[in-house]
């Protein structure tokens, strides 16, 4: 059996000081790797400076900015707040819906636009539906850094239905600038509330299958329990959100918190870890709080889909938007965490400022807290949970 | 597979050039380098999982420079990053090919006219083989790219690369 | 709290270091004075009544009448209410007081406005560039930036 609650052994505490067979101690130097920009485990392209002492991690220095687009100078550039929608898309490629929503969502609130109520339906499915391929990706991924290849596999193999969802109602794989400001592009097919019934129906006993496969694995417990704790109130004072946040035993979720769409006519549970298998906040309790939310999306999907109401999917709202002179901050809950829009309008038809507070960004910043004294393997697990998309951190 | 066994359907002898010999070897397992920048990225995951299957033409992802006969760059190519491409490009080893996936590595994408920290094309800072379009291209299309750079290895000849060296 | 009373807990405590508000707009916001900005911050984040633990967003803006700017968005998880701050400094003199010590959180957000707008944060522990290489030249965001035609060798325009 699995014995829980292991803590780390006494080396962990003691940087610096090895013990040979005969007790004597061993003074070491420190190192300074580079675990650069290209590298298979770090999700993209992020450098971290770690300074280690044999195996054991001192320092981590996280260094961004590999994928910097210039989002923000592209957003105060454009004609219309509409065309702003496809660049809010890059930012965090994984979750194209929630971050279209997001950035459409302060459009309409800084202008005090309603929208029809079947859009708000569709947008909750689309929504949800993007936060499950985003997890799956999320839990594909932190298999294979862990040394599983076989849920990789599965996970891609479930997502391409999602996808196949998505390029029936609006044309694109992954990167869809489908929700506009003001409704949604298209309306959904025909077959649409058909097909995606069958995938709820497909994808439950999938979860099982997945979790018989990586998640109570003696070996994949063994790597994350107990590894990168991260603390309560640091968590706070960071910002994390998310499951990071929800890792870590705080309740906390926009979607019941600071609500939004239609999420509260629908009955789900928010997921918080509870320390099953090791302390509480280690990476065991981010990642099953990240399986968790793939169920409860799928309650949220069915429920949506059942009490869909008919109507037209666009508001009457101009071609060009013009808002008033005004500012707004609007914040959503994206499947890494609060996605926040900033918008300063000064009256005319582009925008003024635009800064996205994305999700990742602070998350990656609560780095080198956790990573300390843990191992070169650890970090990999650590930087896995994080769930970082640098798309969005360097947007 | 398909070229051998028809070789192999009258008799057991089949006749044919090194050079021949050589570039069927070398279209048939091109080593491809982990290289994903940005959304690209997850097409090309895509491509390598089950539902497409990138290892049936012999594209296995290696994470070492130094080991690959192909680079996909898939994604933006920033500024800051341009270095270091043009490092992992020097580390890998000849006869090797740059496939450019993606509207941003070809041409900047949908950066090009604003983005001040952007590279417009990663044709550069490196010589590029195939150009596959598309924001994002789907992963038939990767396929696709892999296959016209199988015709252009087809194609070489060890005579005339020695000349353009 | 509503804002009006938020703003006369500030003003009780700090008084002339709150320089204007606008309390009835979609988002009340509150002016600081840029060389308090570390004081007002551990007040607002350890005050019982208060207890802003939770610092939403951090952006830097060009007004482009000579002035930049940072507007902080801060949340209660305790209480539940939210409070935009404002703090502005001159282009010729951009220095604003860091909060870094109060929110951890602040610490990579001032080096991205730092990188952006060129705002230096007094006794920020780690001042440098976070998106844009260390040798790039200007502040991207600003409104008077213009692109550079050469960077290491490389053609940056189209």
């Amino acid at each position: 059996m699995i014995d829980s609650k292991v803590l780390p052994t006494d080396y962990v505490t003691q940087p610096g000081r090895f013990r040979t067979s005969t007790g004597k101690t061993l003074k070491t130097d420190e190192m300074i790797i580079n675990m650069g920009p290209q590298h298979p485990s770090t999700h993209g392209v992020l450098r971290l400076e770690i300074v280690v002492d044999g195996e054991i991690v001192v320092d981590v220095i996280p260094h961004i900015g590999y994928l910097h687009r210039c989002f923000e100078k592209h957003a105060e550039h454009m004609t219309n707040y509409q065309q702003v929608i496809p660049y809010a898309d890059r930012m965090d490629y994984l979750a194209s819906m929630n971050n279209d929503w997001g950035f459409a969502l302060a459009v309409e609130r800084l202008m005090k636009i309603e929208v029809p109520p079947r859009v708000e339906y569709i947008r909750v499915i689309m929504a949800e539906l993007q936060r499950i391929a985003s997890h799956l990706i999320a839990v594909g991924t932190f298999g294979i850094d862990m040394g599983a290849f076989t849920p990789f596999l599965w996970c891609f193999r479930d997502r391409e239905h999602i996808l196949d969802l998505f390029e029936m109602t609006c044309g694109a794989r992954l990167l869809y600038n489908y929700i506009w400001v003001g409704g949604v592009s298209h309306d959904l097919p025909a077959l649409f509330v058909e097909k995606a019934k069958d995938f709820c129906k497909y994808f439950k006993p999938n979860i099982v299958e997945l979790n018989n496969l990586l998640t109570y694995n003696e070996i994949f417990v063994k790597r994350t329990a107990n590894v990168g704790v991260l603390p309560k109130d640091v968590a706070v004072n960071f910002a994390c959100s998310g499951p990071m946040l929800r890792g870590s035993g705080i309740s906390w979720d926009l979607r019941r918190d600071d609500p939004y769409g239609v999420y509260d006519k629908f009955e789900w549970e928010v997921q918080i870890g509870k320390g099953e298998m090791g302390q509480v906040g280690d990476v065991w309790d981010r990642y099953i709080v990240k399986v968790r939310e793939m169920e409860q999306s799928v309650k949220i999907i069915e429920q949506a889909l059942a009490a869909i109401p008919e109507g037209n999917v666009m508001s009457a709202i101009p071609k060009r938007i013009r808002p008033d002179h005004g500012e707004i901050y609007v914040r959503t809950e994206s499947p890494r965490g609060e996605l926040g829009f900033y918008i300063i309008s000064d009256g005319s038809t582009s925008p003024y400022r635009v800064k996205a507070r994305a999700p990742a960004f602070v998350n990656l910043s609560v780095l080198p807290e956790i990573a300390q004294g843990c191992m070169i393997a650890d970090l990999v697990a650590i930087v896995g949970s994080t769930d970082i998309v640098l798309g969005e951190v360097d947007r | 597979m398909g070229l051998l066994d028809y070789k192999f359907e009258s008799s057991n002898v089949f006749i044919t050039s090194l050079e021949n010999l050589l570039n069927w070897a070398r279209l048939s397992s091109l080593f491809q380098m982990q290289f994903g920048l940005a959304c690209c990225a997850i097409e090309m995951m895509a491509a390598s999982a089950s539902n497409f299957d990138i290892m049936r033409f012999g594209v296995i992802p290696r994470a070492t420079p130094r080991q690959t006969d192909v680079m996909i760059v898939a994604g933006t190519v920033t500024l800051k990053m341009a270095s270091r491409i043009k490092r992992l490009y020097d580390q890998m080893a000849e006869p090797r090919y740059v496939i450019s996936m993606g509207s941003c590595s070809n041409c900047g994408g949908p950066y090009w006219e604003h983005g001040y920290h952007v590279l417009k094309g990663v044709d550069r800072v490196i010589p590029v083989d195939v150009y596959v379009p598309g924001c994002p291209p789907r992963p038939e299309a990767l396929l696709e790219g892999i296959m016209k750079l199988q015709e252009k290895v087809r194609k070489e000849s060890m005579s005339k690369k020695a000349h353009k060296a | 709290m509503t804002s009006q009373e938020i703003q006369d807990t500030l003003k009780s405590k700090f008084g002339d270091a709150v320089l204007e508000s606008k309390l009835d707009a979609q988002q009340p916001w509150i002016k600081i004075a840029t060389n308090k900005a570390k004081s007002i911050g551990f007040f607002l984040r350890d005050e019982p009544s208060l207890q802003f633990d939770f610092m939403s967003c951090l952006s830097g803006v060009d007004y482009n009448d000579g002035s930049l700017g940072i507007v902080y968005h801060l949340y209660s998880m305790v209480h539940k209410h939210k409070i935009v701050l404002k703090a502005s400094c001159t282009k010729d003199n951009p220095h604003i007081q860091s909060v870094s010590d109060v929110w951890g959180t602040a610490n990579w957000h001032e080096r991205e406005a730092f990188d952006m707008f060129g705002i230096y944060f007094d006794e920020h522990p780690d001042l440098r560039r976070i998106l844009c290489p260390d040798d790039y030249p200007g502040f991207p965001l600003r409104k008077d930036f213009k692109v550079p035609e050469f960077y290491n060798g490389m053609k940056v325009p189209y």
